[in-house]
């Protein structure tokens, strides 16, 4: 495995160059240096490791609830729980594990990527960090409180959360409300890095996908944070202070919160996949050894997919009931945003024809996401058709078609972007068997869990139930066989992360052949601090 | 790690290194611009809750009537179809009250005003407090249904075992589209707190969420 070494280490700056304020700055000892921090690189590594604890726990959450479904009938956990570890599942891969992976990653890379020194604000950044752990904390402290943990899905609907919900619901708000300012200040962290601090000579369209993205991304942050916040906020008013903003017996009305709550949620799902499309990105044309096809029509594609985002939220809803005209209308609106998903498709595609293609796991899991990600896409177009939707809606095709865009999707992508990088933060290429064979189970576990859920679904099993009709029971032990393999797979992303810190092959500064970006000037491991002095930048030929 | 050498100096010399104030000045404005959006934002949550309201009056999308009496309208009677009018009671979870329709439906003409009576009874052994809530099916009915009396405009308090009888008056105005040939309504009872006052019928918007 001596493909992904570059035929001579070039262009690498010397050690001398970036030691210098590292050695100078002294540092508090033990584990108050990870609490005060301000280092882009010590909070990008907190993010990445906290968000694979989430990952771990909520992946646990999910093993609960595949063990439960294995058979027809209740032979593990109550109903009551089942829903608590649905919706905490949901809770903690959402807000505990994807997002801040991506936060995490931006934190790292960024500021290497624009040759930065630091994020803009690296204060900001260590509160943003350390609001996550105390508001999973507090979330998964309610599991431990009399009425259990939130039981009512992730989405939260009232009355469900309202007039039935557990007494920990309050907590639950608490805790979003927490991690949502965490999101807020990051993203807006983001924003003030990458347009005030790029290097001398890198316009916008100079700029990394990953970059791109993540600017677009941390807009989208900022404008459907606050609506979530709003609109839990609501909930904490209606359950605690009497007021009915969702309550029908006080005038008000709970499909309104089905509306705030998809406002916020439909841009949320692409705050979970557009930094995603930046990772692959950045690792095909790389490892197909070509510039990226059409940068520019990615950059307005991901642009274009964020604007719609806005408009389609009512897709979630089609069910509730609403006129024709409005029915229609968020049909082809849905329809409409797969115009630029496919643009960006075939930008991948097209970028990997007749490029001289290695595949080491970066470019695997890359690859796999390009695949499996459009099939998530497929069925989304499927959900999008309005009559298609009554028989689609709160079935297991449902659950297939978001765990596609976002296992095989976002999840694979952090993975791709993981051993992307692993060489540049630990100074040491992940371990290859290993990481082909966590690839390999992933790949195989992650079919066998979601495929069979969209033949479950379009056979008609409602979504979130711990109990089911027979016929559903080979679909459910196919589906709960690939996610323990899936799931205890991950045990090896665990062990050669590890692994990879401690030791292994040495990489150079430039650890990839074809890796041109400003990140891969510096030297592997990257030291504490880099690009003190902007570096020379050359913009690369895109075209 | 050692200091920096003197590479250092002579491989930079010659680009602009960019002056640290200004770059904090565009950070600065960053961050304002930034957080007037999140602001922006955070207002337009809490604008959405009237304005969601507002909608659903004028297009009737909910299916709610007005929470006050609307005056008769003399347009002349319809008589060329009748249209068929259902009354469906519904109680509450925690509320030992009944509510019963003296009429399960009727047949009007548009125009033409109508009276229904309605019997609350409280089976409890405390005297407690109770609103029906109405609802219409279709709901663009909504926007041609007139209430001129409704027990729904107030709430009812009867001591235990109490009963009263209490009238709806309602007229479906003559342009109620052909499409609509029956009109449901639902009064769901709900049982009204004593501390709850304040949540009767619209929401204010000062009251609204803070994001």
């Amino acid at each position: 495995m001596t493909s992904h070494l570059p035929p001579k280490p070039t262009a690498q700056h010397s050690q001398a160059v970036y030691g210098g304020a590292a050695a100078q700055q002294a540092r508090p000892p033990g584990l108050l240096r990870w609490l005060l921090t301000t280092n882009h690189k010590e909070i990008g590594t907190l993010y990445l490791i906290f968000s694979l604890t989430m990952f771990m726990v909520g992946g646990v959450f999910a093993l609960v609830v595949r063990a439960e479904l294995f058979q027809p009938g209740l032979q593990l956990v109550q109903p009551e729980f089942f829903n608590q570890m649905t919706t905490m599942h949901g809770l903690i891969m959402i807000f505990g594990a994807v997002m801040p992976a991506f936060v995490g990653l931006a934190n790292w890379m960024i500021p290497l990527q624009i040759g930065a020194p630091d994020m803009a604000l690296p204060r900001l950044n260590n509160f943003s960090f350390w609001l996550l752990p105390v508001a999973f904390t507090l979330l998964l402290s309610t599991l431990f409180m009399p009425g259990g943990a939130p039981n009512f899905g992730w989405t939260s609907y009232a009355p469900l959360s309202t007039t039935y919900g557990p007494p920990s619901t309050t907590y639950f708000i608490l805790s979003i409300h927490l991690a949502g300012i965490s999101s807020i200040l990051g993203a807006i962290n983001i924003i003030a890095t990458i347009l005030n601090l790029r290097a001398p000579g890198m316009r916008m369209m100079d700029m990394p996908m990953f970059v791109w993205t993540w600017l677009i991304t941390a807009f989208l942050l900022i404008a459907v944070m606050p609506v979530l916040a709003g609109a839990i906020t609501m909930l904490l008013m209606d359950i605690n202070f009497g007021t009915s903003f969702f309550n029908a017996a006080g005038g008000g009305d709970p499909v309104m919160f089905q509306h705030l709550f998809w406002f916020f949620g439909h841009p949320e799902v692409y705050i979970m996949i557009l930094p995603a499309f930046g990772i692959i990105s950045i690792i095909v044309p790389v490892f197909a050894r070509k510039p990226l096809f059409g940068y520019a029509s990615m950059v307005y594609a991901t642009a274009a997919i964020a604007l719609l985002s806005f408009l389609v939220w009512a897709h979630h809803m089609f069910a509730v009931g609403m006129p024709l005209e409005a029915q229609l209308f968020f049909m082809y609106s849905t329809m409409l945003i797969s115009v630029p998903t496919g643009v960006k498709v075939f930008n991948w595609v097209t970028t990997l024809f007749r490029g001289s293609i290695s595949f080491e796991p970066p470019m695997l899991f890359s690859l796999a996401f390009i695949v499996l990600f459009s099939i998530g896409g497929f069925s989304g177009l499927m959900l999008a058709i309005v009559p298609a939707d009554f028989q689609y809606h709160d079935t297991y095709f449902v659950v297939a078609h978001f765990h596609y865009v976002l296992v095989p999707g976002s999840v694979f992508a952090i993975m791709a972007a993981s051993y992307y990088w692993l060489p540049k933060w630990t100074g040491h290429y992940p371990h290859a068997a290993l990481s082909r064979w966590h690839f390999w189970l992933s790949l195989v576990g992650v079919n066998l869990l979601f495929f069979p859920m969209h033949f479950a679904g379009l056979a008609g099993m409602p979504r979130r139930i711990p109990d089911y009709a027979l016929q559903f029971a080979d679909f459910n032990m196919v589906s709960t066989i690939g996610a323990f393999i899936f799931g205890f797979s991950q045990l090896l992303f665990v062990a050669v992360v590890i692994l990879c810190v401690r030791g292994g092959e040495k990489a150079p500064a430039r650890a990839w052949e074809g890796a041109e970006d400003l990140e891969w000037s510096v030297p592997s491991p990257a030291p504490l601090h880099t690009f003190d002095t902007p570096p020379d930048f050359q913009p690369l030929r895109r075209h | 790690m050692s200091t920096p050498g003197p590479n250092r100096a002579e491989a930079y010399s010659h680009r602009p290194v960019p002056d640290a104030r200004q770059r904090d000045q565009g950070v600065r404005r960053t961050v304002m611009r930034t957080l007037i959006v999140l602001l922006g934002m955070s207002l337009f949550t809490v604008a959405l809750v009237p304005l969601y309201d507002v909608f659903c009056e004028v297009t009737g999308l909910n299916g709610k009537t007005g929470g006050s009496p609307q005056a008769l309208v003399s347009e002349g009677v319809d008589s060329s179809r009748l249209i068929t009018v259902q009354f469906i009671t519904r109680g509450s979870q925690g509320l030992d009250w009944r509510l019963d329709s003296k009429t399960r439906q009727v047949r009007v003409h548009p125009g033409e005003a109508h009276e229904v009576m309605f019997a609350f009874r409280n089976q409890g052994v405390e005297p407690s407090t109770a609103r029906a809530v109405p609802s219409v099916s279709p709901s663009q009915a909504s926007l041609y249904l007139r209430k001129l009396t409704c027990f729904c405009f107030q709430e009812q308090r009867l001591a235990a075992g109490e009963l009263i009888e209490a009238p709806l008056v309602f007229q479906l105005t003559t342009d109620l589209p052909e499409s609509v040939k029956t009109v449901t309504l639902v009064y769901t009872l709900y049982p009204v707190e004593a501390n709850a006052e304040a949540q009767q019928a619209s929401i204010p918007a000062s009251k609204g969420g803070q994001a």
